[in-house]
């Protein structure tokens, strides 16, 4: 979907629509009807630009906007304030994730700001993993809020424009908010409920887990419908391709939350080409997520296997024909992110300036 | 392990009206306490308090209990100290996703929530981050300085 009103610079605002309450290209798709697809961009162990915007070009034309994880499974990586930046200013939608595990208050509000003036339109708000799970384990694990009150932290600075301390700010950050959330983890019967816990602290999109056990989200999907929470938030169901039987077996071992049940294990043994079955199989689940009511989107997290995002997208037809948007080519070589004067007095700019 | 905690959230609408007796005496001796001075009061509070709610709930004295709220489960018993319900890690046996031998605070305050009968589940309560200054400090005369006083005087 190419917005009429899209910049005609890179990394410029959208304006904001009536009734929104961010810049975003996501809340636009979402809000229109349209069924949205996100997909994880897995920040590099690396200082180098050029390797943020490789893997963001996989996803060129395929996907609303890009989650930027936060130190996913508590290991250490690019920041995703770092990440939201460099790929923000290139015209990218960002979805920014923030986890209460490794900042305090003090530090999550100030990352807000400096993200939405960098042009960060959605964020995603998560309690994070524990520091045992990851590659630091002797980090001190601050959870100094939890995902819950993040979301009415930042829903305070954006509706009532002030920090949580009661200072005033001078102008609020319009971001579109999100929330995670796990369908498929005890206690079951609750898990709806948290979901609209979660709607009343703020959250206006939540992205869950992977989905692998459809009967399963089938029936969280019709409690969630039943006290009428899908009308109050935009659902974007978690999908993925798994690489082979063995990683799914690693996977429900040792990743916290993820259930993938026997007869998705059982369907990639059996298969000739497991990489190949896996991604079959996340073009199936996407097939019947789509059946669902009250489901909105498609979030897609390909961790070590982004380049078959596109593939999936693609085959799936989960756009429905819709493009979303992409760099144009010409300005994807551009000195942009170096304040290259034959840029910052191109023509386009003058004209966005005009306009605002 | 943890048999206290399961035996609170089992017991937790015997608990919770034993909870209510307690702010009800001390909200009538709030006089009193105010005489005596609540500063001189905290230590000799939070040796009581420690006692009581060390024993029965695991409690790890963060000086703003909410347990009324959380189905006589501590929140402050998850690693990652979460006051507004699960996280998504929980494991398919209920057991908690840092440490895999305990019984995951929330799934404890699921079940005392559900045995409290109340109309309104208070765990939906949305609770705000904890204050690092209460902590160490006697909830029970906070709570009680809330209710009489202006909550604005209370901390």
């Amino acid at each position: 979907m190419q917005f009429e009103d899209e910049p005609l610079v890179p990394g410029q605002r959208l304006p904001i629509r009536p009734g929104h309450s961010s810049f975003g290209r996501l809340e636009r798709v979402l809000r229109a009807g349209g069924f949205a697809v996100t997909a994880e961009i897995a920040p590099p162990d690396s200082a180098n630009s050029a390797e943020v915007y490789e893997r963001a070009a996989l996803y060129d034309g395929y996907v609303d906007a890009m989650n930027a994880t936060d130190g996913s499974g508590a290991n250490c990586h690019m920041s995703s304030v770092g990440m939201c930046s460099l790929l923000c200013r290139r015209g990218y939608a960002m979805v920014m994730q923030v986890s209460a595990r490794d900042r305090n208050r003090i530090a999550i509000q100030g990352d807000v700001l400096g993200a939405s003036a960098m042009g960060v339109a959605s964020i995603l708000c998560l309690t994070g993993d524990g520091v045992d799970v990851g590659d630091h384990p002797q980090a001190k694990p601050v959870f100094d809020l939890d995902c819950m009150s993040m979301l009415s932290m930042i829903r305070c600075m954006r509706d009532e424009s002030r920090f949580l301390s009661g200072r005033k700010l001078t102008e609020p950050p319009p971001v579109f908010l999100g929330a995670a959330a796990n369908p498929f983890a005890p206690p079951l019967d609750y898990r709806p409920l948290r979901l609209a816990k979660k709607v009343a602290a703020g959250a206006q999109f939540v992205q869950t887990q992977y989905c692998f056990d459809i009967e399963a989200f089938n029936r969280y999907m019709a409690a969630v419908r039943d006290a009428g929470i899908h009308e109050k938030v935009f659902i974007l169901a978690g999908v993925g391709p798994l690489a082979s039987a063995r990683s799914a077996e690693w996977i429900r071992g040792n990743v916290p939350g993820v259930h993938i049940p026997d007869a998705v294990v059982r369907r990639l043994k059996g298969a000739a080409n497991q990489q190949r079955e896996g991604v079959n199989i996340c073009i199936d689940m996407i097939h019947r997520i789509r059946e669902i009511e009250g489901v909105h989107g498609v979030h897609i997290m390909a961790y070590r296997q982004e380049h078959w995002v596109a593939e999936i997208v693609e085959r799936s037809g989960v756009l429905d024909g819709r493009r979303p948007w992409q760099p144009p080519l010409d300005w994807k070589n551009a000195a942009w992110d170096r304040g290259h004067p034959a840029v910052t007095n191109a023509p386009g700019r003058q004209a966005m300036e005009k306009v605002s | 392990m943890y048999r206290m905690r399961r035996w609170s959230v089992r017991n937790a609408r015997g608990l919770k009206k034993l909870y209510s007796a307690i702010e009800r005496i001390l909200v009538w001796c709030h006089p009193l306490l105010r005489r005596i001075g609540f500063a001189r009061l905290d230590k000799p509070f939070m040796r009581i308090e420690s006692l009581t709610k060390g024993f029965l709930l695991d409690s790890r004295n963060c000086g703003q209990c909410i347990v009324g709220f959380t189905g006589l489960s501590c929140p402050m018993n998850c690693p990652k100290k979460m006051r507004n319900g699960p996280c998504g890690g929980v494991r398919a046996d209920g057991n908690c996703e840092v440490k895999p031998e305990m019984p995951c605070v929330w799934v404890l305050a699921w079940e005392g929530n559900q045995r409290l009968r109340e109309e309104e589940i208070p765990l939906q309560v949305v609770q705000p981050p904890v204050d690092h200054q209460l902590i160490g400090r006697s909830a029970w005369l906070r709570e009680v300085r809330i209710l009489v006083e202006d909550s604005s005087h209370a901390v």
